[in-house]
């Protein structure tokens, strides 16, 4: 098959560029642990409330100092509301979800995931910059989606 | 020659007729997210109608207008009329009626789920079993489609497959496999839930199959367009086509890598370990090469068009292409906007990046991009040229034809952009109402949703200068001999026949080789873990 030259440089060219993508995809997966929230647990979503995992919610600070925030995520609310958390140190937030499919999105940082009724979603993050920051609900939920939100309160660490 | 036109022209005007309706909510929505305070606005109206919008335009629009092509392209590359046509008839009565009962249920309020469908957000059945049925309707069509190439195939023994039957076979392909998750989310979980049938389902395993499916989707709606771009508009633009081999292989290689890569859409999901999600990122990337190639390739042909009609320098050839062509135009414009969107795919697929964008407006500001640009304007531009052909009649009102990709370009330049930038700053998409009870952050994103909004009123307008135009084509265009459908010839003459592009039921073998890799082993281990069911609610 006749490749004509400067084709052929092209596709070299996408080749290499792909190449670099994946390379720095792996090298940031790798060295800086940057993996897409891909906790693997189950909740029965119609015993949410009851289960002993989210019957206490809030911000729990453990022994080294780390914080792990738990949270129910439902129509059209956030359970609780507001949340008061340590800057500087990691977080670990654990949602779940008694009805249907919820998003979780700290605006303005990479704090993102889905509430999938049935699963625990679990990712760990740190905040540098204290302040107040916007939780909303980025999948639809249903007529009162735009209203479910919620506040997080960034406090300087002592 | 074009053979079953009546057939054609059918599936083409539910395409458009869908479009038309999909349009008018577009605006709505648009208007909406802006705040602006119009008297019908409400939340149970805007999402009933991004509902219906998704599916009229990604699904509704998309699949009618797609089977006109496939009958278009294969009766008149092969010279012969479909070898069942009845059969195309009965493809074309399922999807309709699958059309009508899924339209019914979004427009009365009961199947406000947006086009996605997740569970446990359930729908009325009619819905599902609608969706199903246009599916259905396609997998016929498509049957009808092979049959006809097999046929041709006898007929003309050693004779290499032409180029656009080749690109309308891969997008058949490529649907086949796709649809196989779709399918099974709806008859296994879905249509007995919602019939209640079934008590629970479980939302994540309905999430896989839906990806399995949703993202091949992407490249059964891109596949057609680039068979305008490699098989048409070379010869419309006064030139030929710069490659044929390499078009090809362009097309084996969506073949085999459409499928396995649905788990970039669900990044942020739990459940799903970040291996299998990594092994989907590999996929997703080495997509893109084929779409490179076309950009080389697609460009080049233009290139020898602007040549072929004089040009000297080394970048005159753009001036002299028929930018007032409004085919010619649509798919100029559409590469143009084809390319952002294309690198901003990259960056939602980019596995931990993916965490910045996901579900934000950024997401809605890409895919307008990609199906409503690179696939709905070639599909526009392909409609001013083909549809005269149908109906034997001239283009009527062609001023508005050659202006409406230019608004189409402006309106979604504005919206596209201002949508990125907001999804940046954490916007979510999908929102009624993005104001968040007065917050501070919130309203960072007002200027620029006035911005979408102006790119929504542009893309309105736009789009009513080609329903007019079609609308005025098809009743009072001057009836006359309209000039044959003819493909562009290759650059180099009688292209070379490269054997192992020709075996293309080999590469099905692959492809599905492929998709058991990357989706039997995780489903069966979603299959074998403990899991706990969903009933269902309708908070809508």
């Amino acid at each position: 098959m006749h490749v004509d030259l400067y084709e052929k440089i092209w596709m070299w060219g996408a080749g290499g560029v792909i190449v670099l993508f994946l390379g720095t995809i792996g090298i940031a997966t790798v060295s800086q642990g940057r993996l897409p929230p891909s906790h693997v647990e189950v909740i029965d979503p119609q015993t949410v409330f009851a289960d002993e995992r989210f019957a206490e919610r809030g911000v729990t600070i453990n022994p080294d100092g780390s914080a792990v925030v738990t949270m129910i995520a439902m129509m059209f609310n956030f359970l609780p509301n507001e949340i008061r958390v340590p800057a500087n140190t990691p977080v670990t937030f654990r949602l779940a979800s008694p009805d249907v499919v919820h998003g979780f999105q700290i605006v303005g940082t990479n704090g993102n995931t889905m509430v999938v009724p049935g699963y625990v979603s679990q990712f760990t993050t740190t905040f540098d910059t204290p302040g107040e920051y916007l939780i909303t609900c980025n999948e639809y939920c249903g007529l009162g989606h735009h209203n479910m939100s919620a506040t997080l309160i960034v406090e300087e660490g002592t | 020659m074009i053979h079953n036109r009546r057939l054609a022209t059918a599936n083409i005007g539910v395409a458009i007729a869908a479009f038309g309706v999909a349009t008018f909510m577009a605006l709505m929505q648009s208007l909406s997210r802006a705040s602006l305070d119009l008297p019908w606005r409400s939340a149970r109206m805007y999402y009933l109608s991004v509902t219906g919008h998704g599916v009229l335009m990604a699904i509704v629009f998309t699949t009618f207008f797609i089977m006109a092509l496939g009958v278009v392209f294969t009766t008149s590359a092969l010279n012969r009329p479909l070898k069942w046509p009845k059969v195309g008839w009965v493809a074309f009565w399922i999807a309709v009626v699958g059309t009508a009962m899924t339209t019914w249920a979004i427009l009365w309020g009961k199947a406000t789920v947006l086009y996605t469908f997740y569970p446990p957000l359930q729908a009325h059945w009619a819905f599902y079993v609608g969706a199903t049925l246009l599916v259905v309707g396609s997998w016929v069509w498509g049957a009808a489609v092979i049959a006809t190439y097999l046929a041709w195939k006898k007929e003309n023994p050693g004779k290499p497959v032409p180029l656009a039957v080749y690109g309308i076979l891969s997008t058949i392909i490529v649907w086949y496999l796709a649809t196989i998750g779709v399918a099974s989310e709806m008859l296994f979980l879905l249509i007995p839930w919602s019939l209640g049938l079934k008590e629970t389902v479980d939302p994540l395993l309905a999430r896989m199959l839906f990806w399995f499916f949703g993202h091949p989707l992407v490249y059964f709606w891109l596949l057609p367009a680039y068979v305008v771009w490699y098989a048409v508009v070379p010869r419309e633009a006064g030139g030929k086509l710069f490659s044929d081999p390499l078009a090809r292989m362009v097309f084996a290689l969506f073949i085999i890598l459409s499928t396995p890569v649905g788990f970039h859409h669900q990044f942020m999901d739990p459940g799903i370990s970040a291996g299998w999600k990594m092994a989907h990122t590999i996929a997703t990337f080495a997509i893109l090469f084929p779409s490179l190639v076309t950009a080389f390739t697609v460009t080049a042909s233009l290139e020898v068009a602007g040549r072929m009609r004089g040009a000297k320098g080394w970048f005159d050839w753009i001036w002299k292409l028929p930018w007032n062509n409004p085919l010619v135009a649509s798919v100029l414009l559409s590469m143009i906007l084809f390319a952002v969107g294309g690198f901003g795919g990259a960056i939602n697929a980019a596995f931990g990046m993916n965490a910045v964008v996901h579900n934000t407006a950024w997401i809605q500001g890409h895919f307008h991009l990609t199906v409503g640009t690179a696939v709905a304007l070639t599909f526009m531009g392909t409609a001013y040229w083909l549809v005269p052909k149908l109906v034997g009649r001239d283009l009527e009102l062609s001023l508005l034809a050659k202006w409406q990709p230019y608004l189409w370009f402006l309106g979604m330049l504005l919206f596209s952009i201002s949508n990125h930038i907001t999804g940046l700053m954490g916007m979510p998409r999908r929102v009624y109402e993005a104001g968040y009870g007065g917050s501070e952050i919130a309203a960072q994103w007002s200027g620029l949703t006035l911005v979408s909004a102006v790119g929504g009123i542009l893309l309105f307008v736009s789009a009513s200068f080609f329903l007019l135009c079609m609308l005025g084509t098809v009743l009072a265009g001057r009836k006359a001999e309209q000039p044959e459908l003819r493909f562009a010839d290759a650059l180099e003459g009688e292209p070379t026949r490269v054997l192992v592009f020709d075996r293309i039921w080999a590469w099905v073998v692959v492809a599905v080789i492929l998709v058991a890799i990357a989706y039997a082993y995780p489903l069966a281990d979603h299959l074998a873990m403990e899991r706990f069911g969903s009933p269902g609610f309708k908070p809508f």
